[in-house]
């Protein structure tokens, strides 16, 4: 395999970017400012003002009162929004950073506050999103003593975290504030971990933290979308190289993936597929960078894709991957993935570049830059018998189905929904079947809409992301909370449900679908492929009334059996005030269809036979 | 293809938490860690590491990748080993008799070795060599009987006015 790379990350230049880490925020004071002293409670809120933190999620503990004390002072900036647990609160931080594209803040105490945080914390890492998370910690003086609610959540968080920190001087609080939500939101964003222990909170530091904002402009930089770079001649060669791939390519496919969504380059990636007539087909996490409308958008790929992205992929002699890390979900089996076929990926991880499978060529950096620079070097191209085989495959496969064929399926619950949505609505999923069934059948049509746990597949992730998701769109548009749809399941919504408490308080317009079978749907199917119908502890045998609760928690709710009944609700839910669940009846043999299963390959797929030809949406 | 020797140069931050980031990161991505020896450079903010590990190319690359990424690491480089001057510290405590006494003194100056502690019963000697060779001292100590070691793991510079 040839195997070439070029890098040139706008921040690959990490010698020097680093060696300035511990000057804290002296770049961004004016020299007119005075010092203040402040204690470090009064640092981190202000340091989240500086950084234009509009809302943090969270809850208050004993290590950290202080912290609370300040941001009731401020809490004209900061809008808090206390949750049910600490869980619901990441996945709410969560929620609002994939809504917005802005990082989301987390508080929590020490001990158990901040091991509560951990899933959440995971679930962002590995789908690459900006979160900060700020806990308390018992004192340094009674660090290591097995002191109350002490815990090493520095040492926990390492594998989960893009970077941690415990500030154990109040000197260094600033700087290192600063530079959480710098490596959070820069190169390929993840979260970061601030563990604060309680007398730093109290210490006394003289400063002068701009936190008023005249550093509106720095921050403006910072989420500009980069257009042009220069490139070294390594880089330009690799890029001739991409460019002959893309030339003798017959049947060139865009597997395009969440870093589409992170780097904003969706439109870069569409002209870039109008150049090179090249089909696309996005991973659970670039869902929405291509509008589901668009006519080269295949659809989702990988294990519950569409069967028609699924057969273009593999008949594709040319993958051009996009922000995508090839993960086995993904691919399924990679020798037959690779088979046949050759490679680009363009990525800003290197270490993405020849993780999972070996390319041809690797293009690491900015997404933006990359594209124009990689299309200016291209002549425009036609693959008129490409789009020609597409468009036979168009017609004779559809794929998303549920192997049984009631009226009153996921497909025609999800059908139901989107006809009182519009392309804004800000759709929040938990994990399981119902997860799979919203990426195949609703129609995203415009970025970060989708808020759903790809890469970890957190049950309970839904509650908490809907409402950061809906409170992030109300700020980010300065309009009042809009309807915000959470698809969930009866097993994932036990997880985290007690976020209703929450959704009320805020009086969040939040719509709740409850796909309810009663039963673990997703591995139910797998115990009923793989297992011989084995279901162990996967019937639940719960007798949860979910209208009932959710009244009990101050919401509205009702069942619905049938898809008349369900209209009903939906006419209700989408013109109530608060939180509206719907606990809709389903079968609990339905399946996600098509399916690859585990490391098998295409011909292993198993698809819904009447979802063919005509039923084709 | 095959797995061979991995020898990698690391500078990072001098800070508390670097170490447990890195060993954490060969734990996570599975690579195999042989030896991680550290220590401060001329610059008392800079810490230098040598990790020694074992696996193919792309492993190689990998590692070197991750490692870059995180925060406090400020460079990573190969230092393949043909091109590189690798030395091994360590202590070896040896029980000794009348009778052989003279034969472990022998043993201890073939290998160019000294002595730093030595009592009726026992004879400890500091070694320093390439690895294989202290792999050799070992062996040639079982004879005699070796009471406990202590081994300080691979530094590697480059060869020449190479440097990381």
């Amino acid at each position: 395999v040839m195997n070439e790379v070029a890098t040139h990350a706008p921040e690959a230049n990490p010698a020097s970017a680093k060696a300035e880490q511990n000057c804290p925020t002296t770049d961004s004071v004016s020299d007119a400012a005075q010092k203040e002293t402040m204690t470090g409670a009064q640092i981190i809120v202000r340091s989240l003002i500086a950084q234009k933190v509009d809302v943090v999620f969270g809850y208050p503990g004993g290590q950290v009162l202080d912290l609370y004390d300040e941001l009731y002072l401020h809490s004209k900036h900061i809008q808090h929004v206390i949750t049910a647990h600490e869980q619901g609160a990441v996945h709410a931080a969560d929620g609002f950073a994939r809504a917005t594209g802005k990082t989301g803040v987390v508080i929590a105490t020490s001990g158990p506050g901040a091991t509560n945080l951990v899933t959440g914390i995971a679930t962002a890492q590995l789908d690459s999103i900006p979160l900060v998370a700020i806990t308390g910690n018992v004192a340094t003086t009674l660090l290591g003593k097995d002191s109350f609610q002490e815990t090493d959540i520095f040492g926990i968080t390492i594998p989960v975290t893009k970077h941690n920190y415990i500030v154990k001087n109040v000197e260094d609080l600033p700087g290192v504030l600063a530079e959480a939500f710098e490596v959070a939101q820069s190169g390929r964003p993840g979260p970061v971990l601030v563990d604060v222990p309680r007398d730093v909170q109290k210490a006394l530091f003289s400063c002068n933290l701009d936190w008023q904002g005249e550093n509106d402009q720095k921050v403006e930089n910072a989420l500009q979308v980069k257009g042009s770079i220069s490139f070294s001649s390594g880089e330009i060669s690799s890029f001739k190289k991409a460019a002959e791939l893309i030339a003798s390519s017959k049947r060139p496919l865009i597997y395009c993936g969440g870093g589409t969504l992170a780097a904003a380059a969706q439109q870069h990636v569409i002209d870039f597929a109008d150049h090179i007539d090249a089909a696309i087909g996005c991973t659970i996490m670039g869902l929405t960078a291509i509008p589901a409308s668009h006519p080269r958008n295949l659809g989702m790929t990988g294990m519950h894709g569409r069967e028609l992205a699924i057969r273009a992929v593999d008949s594709a002699d040319l993958i051009i991957a996009i922000g995508a890390r090839f993960s086995d979900r993904a691919t399924g089996n990679k020798e037959h993935f690779t088979q046949g076929k050759s490679f680009i990926h363009i990525d800003i991880d290197p270490a993405e570049i020849d993780k999972n499978i070996l390319v041809d060529v690797a293009l690491v950096g900015d997404m933006n830059a990359t594209l124009n620079y990689l299309l200016a070097q291209l002549p425009g191209k036609q693959n008129a018998a490409w789009q020609k085989e597409i468009a036979e495959m168009r017609n004779s496969f559809c794929g998303a189905g549920t192997s049984r064929h009631a009226s009153f399926s996921a497909k025609n619950i999800i059908k139901a929904v989107q006809e009182r949505t519009d392309a804004e609505t800000i759709i929040a999923t938990d994990v399981g079947q119902h997860q799979m069934w919203v990426a195949q059948n609703y129609q995203f049509e415009k970025p970060r809409t989708f808020l759903t746990s790809g890469g970890l597949g957190t049950m309970g992730f839904g509650m908490g992301a809907a409402m950061g998701g809906c409170i992030g769109k109300s700020l980010a548009t300065n309009s009042a909370p809009k309807k915000t749809v959470l698809f969930t399941g009866d097993g994932s919504f036990g997880m985290n449900l007690n976020e209703m408490a929450t959704a009320v308080s805020q009086n969040l317009p939040l719509v709740i679908i409850v796909m309810n079978n009663g039963v673990l749907g997703m591995v139910r199917q797998w115990q009923s492929l793989f297992y011989d119908e084995r279901y162990s502890q996967t019937t639940l045998s719960r007798a949860t009334d979910f209208p009932a609760l959710a009244q009990a928690f101050g919401a509205n709710g009702c069942k619905a059996h049938t898809l008349s009944e369900l209209n009903v609700a939906l006419d209700e839910a989408f013109s109530a005030q608060g939180p509206y669940l719907i606990d809709c009846v389903i079968n609990e043999d339905d399946r996600v269809l098509p399916m690859i299963p585990p490391g098998g390959t295409i011909n292993d797929m198993l698809v819904d036979e009447e979802e063919k030809g005509e039923n084709c949406g | 293809v095959a797995d061979s020797k991995i020898i990698i140069g690391v500078l990072v931050n001098n800070k508390p938490g670097v170490l447990m980031h890195i060993t954490e990161l060969f734990t996570k991505r599975c690579f195999n860690i042989d030896s991680l020896v550290v220590g401060m450079t001329e610059k008392p903010a800079i810490s230098r590491m040598t990790i020694t590990s074992i696996g193919d190319v792309q492993i190689e690359n990998q590692i070197v990748k991750q490692l870059s990424k995180l925060h406090d690491v400020l460079h990573v480089a190969v230092i393949p080993e043909n091109k590189a001057t690798v030395r091994e510290h360590m202590l070896i405590k040896m029980e000794v008799t009348a009778e052989t006494s003279s034969a472990v003194t022998e043993m201890i100056n073939a290998f160019a070795a000294k002595v730093i502690d030595f009592t009726a019963s026992t004879v400890t000697a500091e070694v320093t060599g390439e690895v294989e060779n202290n792999d050799r001292f070992v062996e040639a100590s079982k004879e005699y009987g070796i009471i406990e070691i202590c081994r300080a793991g691979a530094q590697a510079l480059h060869r020449g006015n190479t440097s990381l």
